[in-house]
């Protein structure tokens, strides 16, 4: 079940990235330009998933805490 | 308390939850938007603000569906919930008003004059009155419950509150805004639901996971209070 769902949404996520980056044939041999292509939008992105990622995992950590706590009981 | 059968412990929805925000995060950034006048590229802001108050709405049902559960059964356990929901909706509903007031700003102001001229227009927007009623009303669930000492009297009075706070939603945030004139968009109809008018193909495929997304993090967070409470209640903390 929870693998169906992973393999789900990397499914999702990479079918998305490359609508994103569909370009004239000219860019498709530059490299290294995801970051400072579209008016650098990628870099918005990678700072939002950063903030979105560690806020996830500081949610997972007090989960964590929360079972640790609930198993002493 | 090792009733591990219940959702609260289950891991699959807390990571369909990451994983649909991170799709929101990437595709809603990236994907194509309608290029309309005024709104530009904050019409993104669809993934985000409109969402927080889908969540808030899903949440406030949740808590007020607890608060009868509590007033049929008087279990105690359903009090906590009743009330760690309508925090946690209090919060995304109070993100969902921050988030507003910096996307009105960019769209609603005069782009001739600075923001804050506007802003007396702005803030008289009967769709940003109605919302602050609503939290109020909330804010006000929190006082009355906290000034209750008695356990069950707290309880009790709390469940029955939270029923009129609940019923107070509807004129406030779906009614009033809808008979008076107001910038916000979608007091027509259904906003950001109406397939037709507001929203397009491509914006429906991101919008819909947010709301998922969004809303299974507000659960989670949820639970995670829910279950320090009940910790609590059994006398592990404090």
């Amino acid at each position: 079940m929870m693998k169906k769902i992973m393999l789900l949404f990397s499914l999702l996520i990479i079918s998305v990235v490359s609508f994103a980056q569909e370009k004239p044939v000219s860019y498709r041999v530059e490299m290294a330009d995801t970051m400072r292509s579209n008016g650098r939008i990628y870099v918005v992105v990678a700072v939002a998933l950063t903030i979105l990622i560690g806020l996830v995992l500081y949610v997972v950590r007090i989960d964590r805490k929360i079972s640790k706590l609930e198993r002493e009981k | 308390m090792t009733d591990t059968k219940n959702y609260m412990y289950k891991s699959w929805w807390k990571i369909a939850s990451v994983a649909l925000l991170i799709y929101t995060f990437t595709a809603g950034l990236l994907l194509d938007v309608p290029r309309l006048p005024a709104l530009q590229e904050t019409i993104r802001n669809l993934y985000f603000h409109v969402c927080m108050w889908f969540a808030m709405m899903i949440l406030f049902t949740v808590s007020v569906v607890n608060a009868i559960r509590y007033l049929r059964t008087f279990n105690i356990k359903y009090d906590i919930y009743a009330r760690q929901f309508a925090v946690v909706a209090i919060v995304f509903g109070l993100l969902g008003y921050l988030t507003g007031a910096i996307w009105a700003s960019y769209t609603w102001a005069d782009p001739n004059k600075p923001a804050i001229n506007s802003f007396s227009t702005i803030a008289r927007d009967p769709k940003l009155i109605g919302a602050a009623i609503a939290l109020l009303v909330y804010f006000a669930y929190l006082i009355l419950r906290d000034s209750i000492q008695d356990m069950d009297k707290k309880a009790r009075i709390s469940a029955v509150y939270n029923i009129f706070a609940y019923a107070m939603l509807f004129p406030a945030i779906w009614i009033l805004p809808r008979i008076l004139p107001s910038l916000h968009p979608g007091n027509e109809g259904n906003p950001a639901l109406d397939v037709k008018n507001d929203i397009s193909g491509n914006m429906r495929m991101i919008f819909y996971p947010a709301v998922i997304g969004w809303t299974l993090l507000g659960v989670w967070i949820t639970t995670l209070k829910i279950r320090l409470s009940l910790l609590k209640e059994k006398g592990m903390l404090s």
